[in-house]
């Protein structure tokens, strides 16, 4: 198969870029996107001119690494698939592909397609924890939890922190990838000493690091390789309302 | 046959088996809070072992900075394990103990690690699913709110604790929010997108690092009072693995040329159920859950050759040859048999779809005995990610596998302190040999990990530190200085080679020629081509490799070549060590040693010992180092899966 790409080039975080045009020549259909992107650099290398830069290590949909926003779609089309699980059968012969980085203020482009997602470390280390010693912690067993609240945990927990709810975003919000978090500690009956200042801390660290406010889009949901529900937004809202008030009440 | 000579003493405690740990916890000696606020540690990698080590550490009062390569500690390659954790738990009241995990995960080795290491082990699993469960890990669990356990291989008992298909990437979120707290409330100093490229020694000791920041390419030295390397594996020495592609030897090995003893490099375990390789383009390979293989029957064509689909091949004309060569555990046979038999069928040419490499995991019959909904309710997932890969309908024609390396057991020589030969230098997890002797059982990595890092280095540590009382060290000495210009040494040459391969190039070949010669099965005469080829490519490598771009500046291509440099050299080691071990044991397979029934073949008389080399130059042979295993409990006997 062969493709002409348009690919975002820039050399660094502190100058402009452009869309420059590739050929992808005899890619075979098995390919994976990475895969195809792969044998484009390696024709580039050939012709001494520099790799074009892309973030990927897994290539199995796990570790949230690989980012880029294909055709206008943060990894893609398809559901529920991270760009690495995107594979070349699915475009047509000749067709033209654009290719960007997840585009966000809070999240910088380092050189080409690849993102500084820093800002999402920023608002876990803010409270995205359960506080517990290591030996500190009482038998396994000894809090039983529904298999309802626990699967539900698991879905929320499921995200990956690939980002590109926030690049899909017109508002570039992190309120899925937030709500997620808050949602699967807060559904554990272990999250429930740290709940409100969880919610509080996460909220604001989000606020700070330039994340926008969700305005019920959905296109986060819609993009998520881990199938986050928006749902669990709902769930954010309430709690962020509850607690503030809470706050300000001890306050006055 | 090389120098022998014998290791340090492994300090493994005396006394009972089962109080060893005891013991030696009530001797180690302990930091007082005061002191510990003086010591700074470094700890290299943020996988499960990593992580919970820096998280741990930081929590006991130490100041801790940690590095990893990726742009995030949450995606180290821990992230990728599917099946579970194992732990001797016991909460399905069917026998499991301490003391039947300790024997089923030597057993498992084959009887090639140290007793004393993996009772300790076993131990503390139990405290291990405590921790996890405390820091909100989702298991799986029952509808009475308790958790819910599944078997796995290699055990007679249900102990393993998981999170849907995705047990590695809950317990990792688990170490790492624990290490994000630490970072939040500054005790963990974190520096991600940074590559660790030289151990530093002071006066012996290991001292700190010197690291480069990969996106503006400074190269620059950290100092500590100790250092931790928890680095995961060298699978990605064959090119084509189930790591991920970061995944790399570079920590370890360069540890190794600085005096670090490395043991066992030719334990390379081969997981029999990935998805083959399609074609040269191909970056990496996909694991499947082995759980298929419960309904599963794995067959080739009799005939050589015979490329109609496997619809048209009539039963007649299939050869089910895991069922007709081990009856009573058909296509449920371990690992390693499971793998070799695979390579057989297709070195006779009798494999399926492109390149002839790959065997048929058909599910006609499991579909025709239950229904294609019980399937698609058991492996649904697993399917869908086969279609995805693929775009081959696994319901309708049978699926085709092919073995790839997923895990290495060897790793750097730790003492029973997870200290390795050079003071100072302490490794956890998959960087290190201690646990899995020649075969890992399933399930046993990420109890291995969490271990090391949450319940065994925190103990340990304070052994050496205690030592180490007013020693600071700074980065401004001159070794630190001779180092950093070492490492930018090799990024110039790197970069001024401009020849005409790329890495990528380069790696591939090495590892297609690794993977032959000391794949599945290795040859007194294959490991002897190997030794003599390897050298010859990677003079190849140092005359042709072209890498562009500079040094100062965010390079994909340079990193990955420094890491592939790293590959060449260690490459020959692992086939050296494979050329040594005149005996066939877990994922070690000499074809030279065998029963007649084809199952690896033990001597226990020469070889029931460590191999931990010690490096002596590049083109210079390194000594061979042999650790005797004891056994003291367990007597070892032939593996038997008939």
């Amino acid at each position: 198969m062969n493709f002409k790409l348009k690919i975002w080039r820039q050399t660094s975080i502190n100058t402009s870029g452009q869309f420059v045009n590739y050929e992808a020549k005899e890619i075979p259909k098995e390919a994976s996107f990475l895969e195809m992107l792969d044998i484009v650099n390696e024709s580039l290398i050939r012709k001494n001119e520099e790799p074009i830069a892309f973030d990927s290590d897994c290539r199995e949909g796990i570790c949230g690494t690989c980012s880029l926003v294909i055709n206008g779609i943060p990894h893609g089309k398809g559901k529920a698939k991270t760009t690495c699980q995107l594979y070349m059968r699915r475009f047509k012969d000749g067709e033209t592909i654009w290719v960007e980085p997840f585009r966000a203020a809070a999240f910088p482009i380092l050189k080409d397609l690849t993102v500084d997602r820093n800002a999402f470390e920023r608002i876990i280390e803010s409270g995205g924890f359960i506080s517990v010693r290591a030996g500190s912690a009482p038998d396994a067993n000894s809090v039983p939890i529904g298999k309802v609240e626990a699967d539900l945990a698991m879905e929320a927990a499921a995200c990956i922190g690939c980002g590109a709810c926030v690049a899909a975003c017109p508002n570039s919000s992190a309120m899925l990838f937030v709500a997620a978090k808050l949602s699967h500690l807060g559904i554990l009956p272990q999250g429930q000493p740290e709940r409100q200042r969880r919610v509080v801390n996460m909220v604001h660290t989000m606020d700070e690091q330039g994340f926008g406010n969700c305005t019920n889009h959905y296109e986060c949901e819609a993009v998520c390789p881990a199938e986050i529900s928006a749902s669990f937004i709902a769930r954010l809202n309430r709690d962020y309302a509850v607690y503030t008030a809470k706050e300000a009440a001890t306050v006055a | 046959m090389s120098t022998i000579a014998t290791v340090p003493d492994s300090k493994t405690p005396s006394g009972p088996l089962e109080q060893k740990w005891e013991q030696h916890r009530a001797e180690s000696k302990v930091v007082s809070p005061a002191n510990k606020r003086n010591f700074d540690v470094i700890v290299v990698g943020s996988g499960l072992a990593g992580a919970s080590a820096a998280a741990t550490l930081a929590e006991l009062g130490y100041g801790v900075k940690c590095f990893c390569f990726q742009d995030s500690p949450r995606r180290a390659h821990s992230i990728a394990a599917q099946g579970g954790i194992n732990a001797a738990k016991n909460y399905q009241n069917d026998g499991d103990s301490v003391y039947r995990l300790f024997y089923d995960t030597i057993k498992g080795g084959d009887f090639r690690s140290r007793e004393a290491n993996v009772y300790r082990l076993a131990e503390v699993s139990a405290l291990i699913i405590d921790q996890c469960v405390a820091q909100g890990v989702p298991f799986a669990r029952e509808y009475g709110g308790l958790l819910a356990n599944r078997s796995f291989g290699g055990s007679l008992v249900s102990r393993t604790f998981y999170a849907r298909g995705q047990t590695g990437q809950q317990l990792l979120l688990g170490a790492y929010q624990a290490l994000a707290r630490q970072i939040g409330l500054g005790t963990v100093k974190m520096f991600s997108r940074t590559e660790m490229l030289d151990l530093v020694l002071i006066d012996g000791h290991a001292k700190g690092i010197v690291v480069r920041n990969l996106v503006t390419g400074e190269i620059s030295s950290h100092a500590a009072d100790a250092v931790i390397l928890a680095t995961g594996g060298y699978s990605n020495v064959f090119f084509l693995s189930t790591n991920a592609r970061g995944c790399n030897v570079s920590a370890t090995y360069r540890a190794y040329k600085r005096g670090a003893l490395f043991a066992n490099p030719c334990y390379t375990q081969i997981h029999p159920t990935c998805i083959p390789v399609s074609g040269s383009y191909q970056s990496k390979l996909t694991l499947m859950s082995e759980s298929l293989r419960n309904d599963g029957r794995v067959w080739a064509p009799k005939t050589k050759g015979d490329n109609r689909p496997p619809a048209q091949i009539p039963e007649a004309e299939r050869d089910y040859y895991l069922e007709r060569k081990y009856p009573s555990y058909g296509n449920l046979a371990p690992r390693d048999i499971a793998s070799r038999s695979a390579k057989e069928v297709c070195d006779e040419g009798r494999g399926v779809g492109p390149g002839g490499l790959g065997v048929y995991l058909d599910f006609a019959e499991a579909i025709q005995r239950s229904s294609e909904k019980t399937i698609r309710e058991r492996y649904g997932n697993l399917f869908d990610m086969y279609y995805n890969i693929t775009g081959e309908n696994a319901y309708k024609a049978p699926m085709r596998i092919y073995p790839a390396v997923h895990y290495t057991m060897g790793g750097l020589w730790v003492d029973y302190n997870l200290m390795s030969s050079i003071p100072g230098l302490h490794v956890l997890g998959e960087a290190n040999f201690s646990d899995h002797g020649a075969n890992r059982l399933g399930a046993s990595a990420l109890m291995q990990g969490l271990a090391d890092g949450y319940f065994v280095i925190p103990y340990t540590l304070g052994n050496y530190l205690a030592t180490q009382m007013g020693e600071k060290t700074s980065s401004d000495r001159p070794e630190f200085k001779v180092a950093e210009e070492e490492a930018q040494r090799q990024t110039h040459k790197l970069l001024s080679i401009k020849g005409k391969k790329s890495a990528a190039a380069f790696h591939q070949e090495l590892g297609l020629l690794v993977w032959e010669k000391c794949g599945m099965t290795r040859s007194k005469k294959s490991l002897e081509e190997a030794l003599q080829k390897i050298p010859a490519l990677r003079e190849e490598f140092w005359e042709n490799l072209n890498v562009p771009g500079s040094s100062q500046d965010f390079n994909q291509n340079l990193e990955y070549a420094g890491r592939v440099a790293d590959f060449f050299e260690f490459a020959e080691l692992m086939c050296l060590d494979a050329y040594e071990r005149n005996e066939s044991c877990g994922g070690h397979f000499r074809v030279e040693y065998q029963t007649k029934e084809g199952e690896a073949l033990r001597n226990d008389d020469e070889f029931c010992h460590v191999a931990a080399w010690g490096f002596n130059g590049v083109d210079k042979r390194p000594t061979r180092n042999v650790e005797p295993l004891v056994f003291e409990k367990i007597k070892p006997a032939q593996r038997s899966y008939k």
